[in-house]
């Protein structure tokens, strides 16, 4: 399960995402692997968690 | 080759039958990181037993499964003692008398970036030969296997080797004529060669040995399964990938120097201590760039990033609880 992350400015932050599960900060970059199950995980119809206001 | 003679990796000597370079005598030659299962960031010698496919276990030693929880991984396992010349080894228990089913795999991989396996030429009619070498000991004796393989993971070559005596640790070297067919990985970050040792496979992810084929096999077929007896143990050190025919000696590197080496896929950055439990913001400078913008992970709940991650630090990184945090960075393959 993963949840989007806010900037300083508290809009989407649309360089990471959270993976929940070990609070791990993942970079939007394809060469991560962490990343690249994100996708995976996404292809498959889920969506990430809105963000903490 | 003549003295004074030069090719992109051999140099003639001055005695004759000697060359430098090609596995003999060349610095870096060991195309493996952390072989000899000196490094061990994660779990600093503790067990690990893998649940998910891909979880890192020693440095830059994966593992591959299809069913949870089967086996466990640790330095020096057993306590056994190591072969002459090393400190360490990387100890595999199974721990069930595991049934394969056809699709099941149980395995250790090890993955090397495109950038340290593209002067291998694969994939080209210059492919060069290499050869694997790694010492290994088991509490089962047999023909065991495992497979090299792509990036994209639809060329394999699996290989096999014997282990005659049980608890003893046997010496192996596999040759291999480099592919030169499918699609290899060049200069890149990206996955250029995984070495994957069988420690149980099924037969639609077993191959013939000793030929390179289409598809992805991890082992060669009628491999020893270490998974289906409960109890049994698999070592491993030593391992060594090296360009030539013929292995050589053990390439040993210093301990920094291998540390290093293993921190641009993977850091432990230690512990550090926010003072109030308020939004705290801070920077991270690695100690070594990264292969790959990196994962970040930290011990502390609320842990998250509101600026960038790259390859060399990451910025605006925040976290909303007081104590002490550990901070972890990783870009594997």
């Amino acid at each position: 399960m993963y949840k989007q992350c806010l900037n300083k400015d508290s809009t989407i932050n649309t360089n990471v995402i959270l993976r929940i599960a070990d609070n791990a900060v993942i970079p939007m970059d394809e060469a991560n692997t962490d990343y690249q199950a994100f996708l995976l995980w996404k292809s498959e119809g889920n969506e990430p968690l809105p963000a903490d206001e | 080759m003549a003295y004074g003679t030069v090719n992109a990796d051999v140099i003639g000597t001055s005695v004759a039958g000697s060359n430098l370079g090609a596995g003999n005598a060349s610095i870096m030659k060991n195309r493996i990181i952390n072989g000899a299962m000196v490094i061990d960031q994660r779990n600093n010698g503790s067990s690990v037993t893998p649940t998910v496919d891909n979880t890192y276990t020693l440095d830059r030693w994966s593992t591959g499964l299809s069913q949870a929880s089967k086996f466990s991984v640790q330095q020096n396992a057993g306590s056994v003692t190591p072969p002459i010349g090393f400190s360490n080894y990387l100890g595999v228990t199974s721990l069930a008398a595991t049934s394969l089913g056809a699709g099941d795999y149980f395995l250790l991989k090890y993955t090397i970036e495109g950038f340290n396996t593209s002067d291998l030429q694969f994939g080209t009619a210059n492919a060069k030969t290499i050869t694997l070498s790694f010492q290994v000991y088991s509490s089962l004796t047999g023909t065991f296997g495992g497979a090299l393989q792509n990036g994209a993971q639809n060329r394999s070559y699996p290989f096999s080797y014997s282990i005659p005596v049980a608890n003893t640790w046997t010496t192996i070297s596999v040759t291999i004529a480099g592919d030169t067919s499918g699609t290899w990985v060049g200069a890149t970050n990206g996955k250029g060669l995984s070495v994957w040792y069988g420690l149980g496979t099924g037969s639609t992810y077993s191959g013939t040995a000793g030929a390179w084929a289409t598809g992805t096999y991890f082992a060669p077929t009628g491999a020893t399964s270490v998974v289906g007896t409960n109890g049994a143990t698999f070592y491993i050190t030593g391992v060594q990938l090296e360009v030539g025919s013929i292995a050589t000696g053990f390439e040993y590197r210093q301990y920094g120097q291998e540390l290093a080496l293993c921190q641009r896929y993977y850091e432990n950055m230690g512990s550090c201590y926010i003072a109030n439990s308020s939004n705290n913001y801070g920077s991270l400078i690695y100690k070594v760039s990264k292969r790959a913008t990196p994962t970040i992970t930290s011990s502390s709940s609320g842990f998250a990033s509101q600026g960038s991650i790259t390859t060399e630090g990451a910025w605006w990184v925040y976290t909303t609880s007081q104590g002490n945090s550990t901070i972890t960075v990783s870009a594997e393959l």
